[in-house]
């Protein structure tokens, strides 16, 4: 809708454009001025032109390979989660009450993880899971299951994806309760006239209309899980050997360890490509299917 | 104060929202858009309040013999009040502070806005609830509520958007009867947008039809209902629909569908040889002759109903579908055979384009 | 396919109800027979649709019984009913096809594959839908949609009874003539009880053989629809019927006159009308004229409306507010008129019920 025009409007979004330009737009022009250049300290740099991009493409390269092993890592995690955290938050959302006392209550239970800050999660679980004073490593490994993450992959990675699971479910939860909420009685009651199993019920109304806070609740999960830094870093520091090192605790290291900012700042930049290309499928998937919506149900001209 | 839409369009995109509309609100009158759902009623609207910015044309605001130009002047700074279909109020005020809203924001001292708030209840018979919230009281009261809230504020134009559309059929009519006398009192252009025949016509001073984004005709609701300028306007004015005939005039003859002809008579008489559609209103079909002139169609029933005091007939004449409204209870079994009758001084005669070629004179009720 | 009883039947939404007002529903007892279309009309909150979702099953009334075809079925649940229910908004599933649309409650009671397939195509096609089909059902236009709503519920062969809960609402005038009188050929193709909940009189009138009038959760009355208009049985019945309402005016009634407004109006049928109550008398406007000044009853004139196709005179009948119809033909009115009200259609109430006269 292009309103009638009052151009006084853009004084106001100034600040704003002027913070974005410090806050963001600078230090990424320094991201990409670095990513083409080389340094040995002492605030010395040499001009390298595309060379750091040429060995984050190759796999051959030492840069290459950690690149694109701890990409295969983000990936396998953020798809994990997902296959997760999708079907579990549904099926919460699906438990959960519609009306009375218990929406609030339960609602306040399912925001508890959802204020709890990175570090704190990691530090909880760090302590939840060790085997010789948490309560989940100690239970684990009494059952008889070997479980410790400092030296087994397979336990790092069953901690993390759990503590994960157990931060951000909720969220996904919360998105589709507001979708389910927003479904009308009539669609239960002619389910229930025309005889529809649970199943077709959900299949048929209460997936159809959730699918576009599901959308949104795999785009932000998507884009969460594929930055994750604080909580690995705080339980595992990326280990056991590189199992849990992921494409941010991997920059850290090149830039803040070893200070090879340039290949930092040429892997921030591809790191940013990667999420900025999700989110563009993402984001046409989504508009897509705003242009199947009938032209009636928007109301248009009318 | 009045508005003038001067040569107005609106495109969206490659769309054509508006196609190029002109007319005139008088202060003090209401003019009805009349139209079916997506005709353009709710686009036109906004440009009248604001809400949207031509593509072309200029928007005034009139008042005497003087015109401003408020093209692009934000809704804020203009003098507009709007009621929607959905019953919009706060609700978590009382009735009486959703009245007195706008008032409060013009700053008027207490006593003055009790005054007004008061004598506005008393109009929209709002005086028992006047302590309520919203929400508990029934649709009508509702609607009463924000109408009383967009009347209030005196604005210089007031647009109503289908505000009876959600309510009960008895409520609907009761308002009816109210708005006019609500809205002569004021010196506002009242615009009330409707796809009911029936309230363009008790309401509207003035009636704009409306179809796929352009206006067809404008005028004293009167005279387009009975002088409708083409076969669009007077389907969209017609409920029930519009019967049609589809008929050729050859020398002093009208060749009707299915081989037989009728001498041209009257008006028909005077028409150039071509081909034309007949069109007349259900109240003109009848089940006996009418008049010695009268035409004569065998026909089928589809389907009776019975309203109480009339009968709507609904058959099949040839490939048409003809509704007839007829006084009295008339119960006639479907699949029977039925002879229709219509009066030749009571058909719109329509050119092959649609154009009015001819209308019936202008009778006390017609 | 059913004959519907409902016996002393009455619903509270309050757990412990006891006084009248507590009642959504008061106490009836109502018979609709197999293959009747029958209407509920009545404004908001009068308990129609407290009484269609006890019908359907959505609702257990707190009293009374419901029965089909004598089986009483009152604690049975929706699906176990056979009941098929139109809902105000089009209700369709927006992923599937038309086709899947129809065929979903067939297949959902495992009906054989063959049989959908017949059973779809013969129903699309009485509903007109048949060229579209193969589309989605979510790009398709309200009327549309709400034609597959209710050709999910014609679909099943075995339905008690189709409810329809105020259907119309949302389409527009000239696709409501159309959808009206396919629902009344319907009707009488398929010959299935079908219930219809309206406010609209007009929708009532025209699709039911008989109308169930309610006001405050009571049935005022039932009757075809020339009845209930030629001899509303409570005042409310000539208001809410009508359009105007019916003209309902204090009198004093003694025998065969009635003084209105310090005029006598003379009667078909003498009344001894009860002591103590409130004595009116109630004309449609359709059974009254106005005619030149000095002919029937002195009246004021408010103003005439034009409807179109006929006129409607507003008058002041004393302080009393009343409509008459004005003939073709009567111009000049001035705003002094006179008042003929035919004889034969003027009705005594008592406290709002209709006094039956004697001859």
């Amino acid at each position: 809708m292009d309103r009638p025009y009052d151009n006084r409007a853009w004084l106001l979004v100034l600040p704003v454009l002027a913070i974005v330009a410090f806050s963001a737009v600078i230090p990424l022009m320094t991201v990409v001025n670095y990513s083409v250049q080389d340094t040995f300290g002492n605030n010395q740099f040499f001009w390298n032109g595309a060379g750091w991009f040429k060995e984050l493409l190759d796999p051959s390269s030492d840069l290459g390979g950690r690149v694109l092993s701890s990409l295969g890592r983000n990936l396998a995690f953020s798809g994990i989660i997902l296959a997760i955290e999708v079907p579990l938050g549904i099926a919460v959302a699906l438990a959960m009450p519609r009306e009375g006392w218990k929406v609030a209550a339960t609602l306040v239970l399912m925001a508890m993880p959802l204020l709890v800050p990175w570090n704190v999660v990691g530090t909880i679980w760090q302590v939840f899971a060790r085997g010789d004073i948490g309560l989940l490593g100690y239970a684990v490994n009494k059952l008889g299951i070997p479980y410790n993450y400092v030296s087994d992959p397979i336990a790092a990675w069953v901690t993390i994806v759990a503590m994960d699971v157990w931060h951000w479910t909720s969220l996904v939860a919360l998105l589709c309760y507001a979708g389910l909420k927003s479904i009308p009685d009539a669609y239960y009651q002619a389910a229930r006239i025309d005889g529809a199993s649970r199943w077709a019920v959900f299949r048929f109304i209460q997936l159809p209309k959730m699918r576009r806070v599901l959308i949104i609740a795999v785009l932000l999960r998507f884009m969460d899980s594929f930055m994750i830094y604080t909580e690995p870093f705080v339980v595992t520091g990326g280990g056991p050997g590189n199992s849990t090192t992921f494409l941010s605790i991997e920059l850290v290291k090149l830039a803040l360890g070893q200070f090879d900012l340039g290949k930092a700042a040429a892997m921030s930049i591809a790191y940013n490509l990667v999420i900025l290309a999700v989110c563009w499928v993402f984001y046409t998937v989504m508009t897509n299917l705003d242009v199947e919506r009938p032209q009636a149900e928007t109301g248009a001209a009318s | 104060m009045g508005l003038v839409l001067d040569k107005v369009r609106r495109d969206v995109g490659a769309v054509t929202h508006i196609h190029e509309t002109s007319l005139r609100l008088e202060p003090g009158t209401m003019t009805v858009l009349l139209g079916a759902t997506l005709a353009g009623k709710t686009s036109l609207m906004r440009l009248m309040a604001g809400l949207d910015r031509p593509s072309s044309g200029r928007v005034l605001a009139t008042n005497g013999a003087s015109e401003t130009d408020v093209t692009g002047m934000a809704v804020r700074e203009r003098s507009v009040a709007m009621v929607y279909q959905q019953f919009i109020n706060y609700p978590n005020m009382t009735v009486f502070e959703n009245i007195a809203s706008p008032l409060r924001v013009k700053g008027l001292p207490k006593s003055e806005i009790a005054a007004k708030v008061a004598a506005m209840a008393a109009v929209m018979k709002l005086e028992p609830y006047l302590e309520r919230m919203p929400l508990t009281l029934s649709g009508g009261q509702q609607q009463r509520t924000a109408m009383a809230r967009a009347l209030i504020k005196g604005a210089d134009l007031v647009l109503l958007d289908e505000p009876l559309a959600n309510l009960d059929y008895k409520l609907r009519e009761e308002l009816r009867e109210e708005l006019p006398r609500i809205v002569r009192g004021s010196n506002a252009a009242v615009v009330y947008a409707t796809t009911e025949p029936q309230e363009a016509l008790l309401l509207g001073d003035y009636t704009a039809t409306l179809s796929q984004g352009r206006m067809t005709q404008f005028g004293r609701s009167a005279e387009v209902y009975r002088r409708p300028h083409d076969l669009i306007t007077a389907r969209i004015f017609s409920d029930p629909p519009l019967n049609l005939l589809p008929v050729a005039k050859r020398g002093g003859a009208i060749l009707l569908p299915g081989g037989t002809s009728a001498p041209a008579t009257g008006a028909l008489a005077g028409l150039a040889d071509g081909d034309y559609q007949l069109g007349f209103r259900a109240h003109h079909l009848a089940l006996k002759p009418v008049s010695p002139a009268s035409l004569s169609f065998e026909a089928t029933v589809t389907v009776s109903e019975i309203t109480g005091s009339e009968s709507f007939i609904h058959v099949v004449c040839g490939q048409a579908d003809w509704v007839a409204l007829v006084q009295g209870v008339h119960e006639l079994a479907p699949g029977s055979a039925v002879t229709v009758h219509v009066d030749p001084a009571r058909v719109f005669v329509f050119e092959a384009d649609g154009a009015l070629a001819h209308a019936p004179a202008f009778l006390s009720a017609a | 396919m059913a004959r519907i009883e409902l016996t002393d039947l009455a619903h509270s939404y309050k757990p412990e109800a006891s006084v009248p007002a507590d009642f959504a529903l008061k106490p009836m007892t109502l018979t609709w027979r197999q293959g009747g279309a029958y209407a509920l009309l009545g404004p908001s909150g009068c308990g129609k649709t407290t009484l269609l979702n006890i019908i359907s099953g959505l609702l257990i009334p707190s009293h009374g019984r419901v029965a089909f075809d004598g089986r009483d079925v009152t604690h049975l649940s929706t699906e176990r009913r056979n009941i098929a229910q139109v809902f105000q908004f089009p209700v369709v599933y927006d992923t599937m096809t038309v086709y899947e649309n129809l065929a979903f409650p067939l297949r959902n009671r495992g009906m054989e594959g063959k049989a959908v397939d017949a059973r779809v195509r013969e129903i699309a096609g009485l509903l007109e839908l048949t060229s579209s089909l193969g589309r989605k059902a979510r790009g398709l236009t309200a009327d549309a949609k709400q034609k597959i709503s209710l050709g999910r519920g014609l679909v099943r062969p075995d339905v008690a009874a189709i409810l329809f809960d105020e259907p119309l609402t949302v389409i527009d005038p000239a696709l409501k003539w159309e959808l009206r009188s396919k629902l009344k050929a319907l009707h009488r193709q398929l010959d299935v009880t079908m219930i219809y909940v309206t406010h609209d009189q007009t929708e009532a009138l025209t699709f039911a053989d008989t109308v169930v009038v309610m006001h405050d959760g009571r049935v005022v009355q039932a009757g075809q629809p020339d009845e209930l208009f030629e001899r509303p049985a409570h005042t409310f019945v000539g208001y809410f019927i009508g359009s105007p309402g019916m003209n309902v005016v204090p009198a004093t009634v003694e025998g065969n006159r009635a003084q209105v407004a310090g005029q006598t109006i003379d009667l078909p049928l003498s009344y001894d009308p009860p002591a103590g109550q409130r004595i009116e008398i109630g004309v449609r406007p359709e059974f009254a004229t106005l005619a030149p000044a000095g002919e029937g009853l002195p009246v004021r004139v408010e103003r005439i409306d034009d409807l179109g196709r006929a006129r409607l005179a507003r008058l002041r009948l004393g302080d009393h507010a009343f409509a008459a119809g004005v003939p073709d033909g009567l111009d000049g009115i001035g705003d002094h008129a006179g008042l003929i009200l035919q004889p034969g259609h003027i009705h005594v109430y008592a406290d709002g019920q209709r006094l039956s006269g004697r001859a």
